[in-house]
């Protein structure tokens, strides 16, 4: 059977999704529903964590989902050591994705806080999923300090632009030893099955469900296409070439 | 933060090149030469990033003519960019005893008022009525009161009311960087200062005395703040006291500056339009601006800023608040009162000005709701701020 798995736990699904942005949630709710998807990150920020009747949490259904912390808003690695110390104290959960953002405006992951908190939060027992941009370097820097997976981003998050960083998230993908889950920027299922069918392991998706107009149905969609783009790269998809090759050859006779 | 130029002259020499802060109005005639063809090509760019001509051209009168096509291209990018949703605050005023003598305001210390300044007690009753209707983001509001509303007096009443909101930010008169430094310790984390006006000229004539009449005092605080580690800066014009092209192009200067200098600070604007207030009649000023003209602002802001915050208070009424939200709108205040302590005992002192939509938080939340937004209560947690 063809599971991810993370730090030693199994999941069916290879879609991770977001709860922010959506219009009410009702429509979250229903989004993660026809997901299927078995993580669901929360920013910590949004919700009161140790309340299980919050809004956002209420709906999201623990038994089914494993849920994701996020630290997003952190500017430096001490405010979200200090977050995720909090969020565990008040909830049990050991896992986290991890993000430091300081720029508010493309919330680009900061490289050295990134790592010097996973440092710190690894060795204090969490499982620890990085929010990156998408340098291999970084990826193994990371790997070898004891992070879970790494999540480099395919393009600024909330901007729907695919898979820009392509070329460098093929190397993580190839050096890679912990599930790489491509987290930012996908705005299209088509852009999903291109990142499974490259190689990801995952991918985490918000934005694109979110402000879809029917974010159910957009849900569905995502979840169709990172199983077909897994089963393609199973499969082993035929390489590209530049040029035609013909099934009738003109120099045949030579033979 | 870059040692080649300080900021602050970088500023001042921003706002002095496009002739804003002067008399020398460069800008209106390059604002009547924008033609309609010059907006119908800004408008096929890809929306939120801004330059000077961009806003130029989008603010100009033969944009008015675009303002569909505008708010069409403003309301996808908001949603892409923040979700369908709102978030909501509230302010705490604390004194409205002022030194100042601002023309336009309720507050003004040549005006006859009874005054009130709370104490912290009845600060915390307030608040408590305010996290009664489940608001998590606090904006503490003072007029200009040295001799009550101390640095002391603020920090104190920051660190009783850190467990019960997520956010607490002030809107008090300019202060120096280790004051900034020292409630930014204390638990507060975003600065609301409007300018009022960029024009050095009419800036006088409306702050006709007290510290607030020194322009550039005003102009530079926000350097202060963000050097402080202050998160959230919240800029605006007072809409009405002088020509609001003029005051988009210097507030977005401004912003931009801000944004390039102090990248881990999230901006927001504010454009309030005056309003009537204790000896104020709002028809004395020559500059009021009609809905048509408030909406091209707000949409050329956002068409030049993808990300900024834009903000929305209890000024408008009910029926325009609930228009305006669609077009880029992503925070406003909810319930609120204008007067300390205004939550506890009503229709009493003097409001900084009249409050024109009286609905409820969560009237405001159904609304929200019923328009396909979430309201968002809680968009940060004190845990943040050590």
């Amino acid at each position: 059977m063809d599971r991810l798995k993370i730090a030693g736990r199994e999941f069916e699904s290879r879609l991770l999704v977001g709860t922010g942005k959506f219009s009410s949630t009702q429509a979250m709710a229903d989004a993660l529903k026809e997901s299927d998807a078995d993580i669901v990150t929360v920013a910590l920020r949004r919700v009161n964590i140790e309340d299980e009747n919050d809004d956002m949490l209420a709906p999201i259904d623990r038994d089914r989902h494993l849920l994701l912390p996020n630290t997003s808003g952190a500017r430096d690695a001490q405010e979200a050591v200090r977050l995720a110390r909090l969020a565990r104290a008040a909830t049990g959960i050991e896992w986290l994705k991890l993000e430091v953002t300081p720029d508010p405006y493309y919330l680009l992951p900061d490289p050295i806080e990134t790592l010097k908190a996973a440092q710190i939060l690894v060795k204090e027992g969490f499982i620890v999923l990085p929010y990156i941009n998408a340098d291999p370097i970084l990826a193994k820097r990371l790997e070898d300090c004891g992070t879970a997976t790494v999540m480099p981003l395919a393009s600024p998050i909330g901007s729907n632009q695919g898979l820009q960083t392509r070329a460098a998230i093929e190397i993580i993908i190839e050096q890679a030893n912990v599930p790489v889950v491509v987290d930012a920027g996908l705005g299209r299922p088509s852009h999903a099955a291109e990142a499974m069918e490259m190689g990801a392991d995952a991918v985490l998706v918000n934005t694109a469900i979110a402000t879809a107009q029917d974010p159910s149905q957009m849900a569905e969609a995502f979840k169709l296409a990172v199983r077909a783009g897994r089963l393609a790269h199973l499969a082993g998809p035929g390489t590209e070439a530049k040029t035609a090759s013909a099934s009738s050859p003109l120099t045949g006779f030579l033979e | 933060m870059s040692r080649l130029l300080s900021p602050r002259s970088d500023l001042a020499a921003r706002l002095a090149g496009r002739h804003l802060d002067s008399k020398q109005a460069v800008w209106q005639s390059r604002l009547q030469a924008v033609a309609a063809s010059d907006v119908e090509r800004e408008l096929t760019r890809s929306p939120g990033r801004y330059r000077w001509e961009r806003l130029l051209t989008l603010i100009s009168p033969a944009a008015e003519a675009y303002l569909e096509e505008m708010a069409q291209q403003a309301r996808a990018l908001t949603v892409q960019r923040f979700g369908k949703t709102v978030s909501l605050y509230a302010p705490l005023y604390v004194s409205n005893d002022c030194i100042n003598q601002c023309l336009y305001c309720g507050f003004n210390c040549k005006s006859r008022a009874d005054r009130r300044r709370l104490s912290i007690k009845e600060a915390i009753a307030e608040a408590e009525l305010i996290a009664a209707q489940g608001l998590t983001d606090l904006l503490l509001v003072s007029s200009e009161d040295p001799a009550f509303v101390t640095i002391d007096y603020l920090a104190e009443l920051t660190r009783s009311l850190r467990s019960r909101f997520s956010t607490i930010s002030i809107e008090i008169h300019q202060l120096s960087r280790a004051d900034y430094q020292r409630l930014f310790d204390a638990g507060i984390d975003g600065v609301t200062l409007y300018q009022e006006t960029y024009d050095r000229v009419i800036y006088k004539q409306f702050h006709r005395a007290g510290p607030k009449a020194d322009y550039d005092r005003r102009l530079h605080a926000f350097d202060d703040a963000a050097q402080a580690g202050m998160r959230r800066l919240g800029l605006g014009v007072l809409l009405g006291l002088a020509d609001w092209r003029m005051e988009t192009l210097a507030l977005a200067e401004h912003g931009h500056h801000l944004m390039k200098h102090y990248w881990r600070s999230h901006i927001s604007f504010s454009f309030p339009r005056l309003r009537p207030a204790n000896d104020v009649q709002a028809a004395q000023f020559s500059h009021l601006l009609a809905d048509r003209h408030l909406v091209q602002m707000i949409l050329s802001l956002r068409l030049c800023f993808a990300d900024v915050g834009l903000v929305l208070s209890t000024r408008e009424c009910a029926a325009l608040r609930n228009q305006l939200i669609h077009l880029g709108i992503t925070r406003m205040s909810a319930g609120s009162k204008t007067n300390p302590g205004g939550y506890s005992h009503q229709d009493e002192g003097v409001e900084q000005f009249q409050v024109s939509d009286t609905r409820t938080a969560v009237q405001i939340a159904q609304m929200l709701s019923q328009q396909g937004f979430d309201p968002v209560w809680k968009d940060w947690d004190a845990a943040f701020t050590a």
